[in-house]
Parts: C-alpha cells; structure tokens; sequence
C-alpha cells in the first residue's frame, strides 16, 4: 500500500546535511473508500426518493343525468364493498335484498377481505365459464371513511388482480343503515 | 552488491480512481435535489404498487387537514401557469416575483396572498399552519383554475398533456379527496395518479 513516509531521512549523520525526500505518496485507500461510500449513498437515495404511485382511472362523468346510461350487469358477478368509518368494511355479494353471501363485516388485509376476493374472483370465472367476464368489485367508500380505506382496498384490488372494479358514491337507504348498525 | 529488495508489494497508484470516485460522488451530490421541508407534510397510504411518479409534466396535489395545496414541475411550466392565473384574476407578478415562484415548492395560498408568500423567506414560507390552502368551493374555485390553466402551460411548453397526481393523507376523509377528484372529473380528467408509500411487509 502506498504510504505516508514521515521519518525524516537522516539528520544523525553529522556534517553533511541531506535533503528531504519529498514524501508524494499519500495513501489514498481510506479516502477512495469514503468516496466510494458516498457514492453509493447517493445513489440510491436519488433512485429511490421517488415515491410510488398507484394509476387510477375513473369512468367518463356525464354533466347531464339524463344522458347517463346506467350499465347493466349481471348482479351474480357484482361484489359490494362499503367502507365505513374506523376502518369498518362491510361487504355482499350479489344484490342486497337477495344477497348471495353476506352481508357481513369484514377486516382489511390478508386474512380478511383478501381471502374473500379470490374465492369470488374463481367462483365467477366458474358461474359465467368465460374468463372475460370475470368478478366486479363495487367499492362504496362512506363519507366517514379515510383515505387510507380506499387506498387500501384498491391496493387489495391490485394485489388479488380484480379484472373490474368501481367507486360509486351513491348509497342506498339500506346500505347505510347497514353500514351504522355494524 | 546487495540485491536491493522490493519494500512493499501491491501498492496501487490510487489516484486515478480517487479521481474518479470524487468526479461521480460530486455528480450525485449536484443532481440529487435536497429535500425540502413540505409546507404541509402528509403522511401518504402505504400500497404494494412499484410505478413511480415521472419527473417532468406532473402537477401534484396535496391534500391533508382540509387543506389543499398545488405543486407544479418544471420551472418553464410554473412561469406560463403563473402568468395565465395573473391574467385570470387580474393580478400582475413582476419578473423576479415570477422567478421566485418558478423557484418555490407547492402552494396553498389564494391567489390573492400569492403575491405576499412570495414576498417571504423560504423558511417562512414553510412554517406549518401559514398556509390555509387554495381555495377549493364552487363559489371561489382557484384548485380548478390552477388544474386548467397548468394544463395549458404544460402542452404550451413540453407540448404534452400534464398528468395529475393526488397526495392525500391516509386519515384524510373520503369527501374532501372525492371533492378533488371531481374538480378533475369536471375535466374531463378520468386518470390519475395517487401518491403512495411503499408498503413495507406483505401483510
């Protein structure tokens, strides 16, 4: 390794006075090291401040209501999952006053809503026998619900791979009384 | 003589790599922008998506305790927007107040105080609780005319259609950011991205 010289070169020697060797190696590892740290520090830290974001696309809004089409669907592949407030989520399947399954509370995460999603997305895909027309989530987010309710659950949309999902924001008289009896 | 033998075996010239190294590490360090401190910090959503937001034609709206605040990227975009929202209310910026502006992190002020925010410290500017936000209700709807008039600027300058991203805080309620949302709805906005955190364990 290259090195400090700092032992001055003679001196002991009486009469004759020799000059300095000029010490020009420095050694360099440690500082290579550092930069080299450094480096990688910034690095990283300017590739992943970034911060991630989730894509949302929202259907076309008519200003006109009269215009509006409602969208007829086959109310057997129709998941309705309202959101409610303290993280409360209640969900059926199916329409509500003949519901396939539910109406039920149910927790947020893998053992929750998670499980649910996937049983249905495979048990639609077997009703209709056309993988096209597979499950549709309704999600029904309560004006007391959180932000962080949505993007939850449209994260567990994207985690289990729901082929449709849609915001509607309008509630029944019988879904909210669901939703404040829970 | 005397066989003269080498000292040291290995020693590298290191010089050219520190070189090196330090040419990289001053790239980083310049291209690396400094956080600075969020007027109103949120506290965003965590979600297991790994697309990032992309760098230039991006406006970014941020929305927490009720507040609404608006950022914009690129400083030619900020001057136009800047410019066609002085023309809406009839407010006039000088040239150094616009290149300040085009300089600043995101607003949340009525266009009316912009004049006196830009007036300020950075430090000032940022204090938490300055700022009440842009006005967002039907009656006095600025979000709106931000949103609009920063589209324009955008294809103006970058010739491409600016994409929108909202910030929301996880414990905002779902009204005030579907207010939002529907202000871009009223846009023929239908997508849009929204900012998240990466979540850090697969529950």
């Amino acid at each position: 390794m290259a090195e400090l010289n700092t032992g001055d070169g003679g001196g002991k020697k009486g009469g004759k006075v020799r000059s300095k060797k000029a010490n020009s190696k420095v050694d360099l590892t440690a500082m290579v090291d550092l930069a080299f740290l450094l480096i990688t520090f910034f690095m990283l830290t300017t590739t992943l401040s970034k911060p991630q974001s989730m894509s949302l696309g929202l259907p076309d809004k008519e200003d006109d209501k009269i215009k509006e089409k409602p969208i007829k669907v086959d109310e057997n592949r129709t998941l309705t999952v309202m959101l409610g407030d303290n993280d409360k989520m209640v969900y059926y399947m199916g329409l509500l006053a003949t519901p396939i399954a539910g109406p039920k509370e149910i927790s947020y995460g893998k053992e929750g809503i998670r499980k649910e999603l996937l049983k249905r997305k495979l048990s639609v895909v077997e009703y209709t026998g056309n993988k096209d027309k597979g499950l549709i989530v309704i999600i029904k987010p309560s004006k007391k619900s959180s932000y962080r309710n949505l993007v939850d659950i449209l994260d567990e949309m994207n985690i289990v791979g729901v082929p449709s999902n849609a915001i509607v924001n309008d509630f029944s008289p019988e879904e909210l009384k669901l939703l404040e009896d829970k | 003589m005397a066989i003269k033998m080498k000292k040291k075996a290995g020693s590298t010239d290191m010089t050219a790599m520190c070189d090196v190294a330090f040419l990289l590490l001053s790239f980083f360090v310049m291209t690396a922008t400094a956080k600075i401190p969020e007027a109103l910090p949120v506290d965003t959503p965590a979600s297991v998506t790994q697309t990032k937001l992309p760098d230039t034609d991006l406006a970014t709206i941020t929305i927490g305790k009720g507040k609404v605040f608006f950022d914009l990227k690129g400083r030619e975009v900020r001057v136009k927007a800047l410019e066609l929202m002085g023309q809406k209310y009839g407010v006039t910026f000088t040239e150094e107040e616009t290149k300040t502006f085009s300089l600043m992190e995101g607003v949340g002020v009525p266009i009316t105080n912009l004049k006196q925010l830009i007036g300020m410290k950075t430090s000032e500017r940022n204090k938490a609780g300055l700022q009440p936000g842009i006005p967002k209700d039907s009656l006095d709807n600025q979000l709106k005319d931000w949103i609009y008039n920063s589209r324009i600027a955008n294809i103006d300058v970058n010739d491409k259609e600016l994409q929108i991203a909202i910030k929301g805080d996880a414990k905002e309620e779902y009204p005030a950011i579907k207010q939002v949302m529907d202000i871009l709805q009223d846009q023929k906005i239908n997508n849009f991205s929204l900012v998240t955190g990466l979540r850090a364990t697969e529950k």
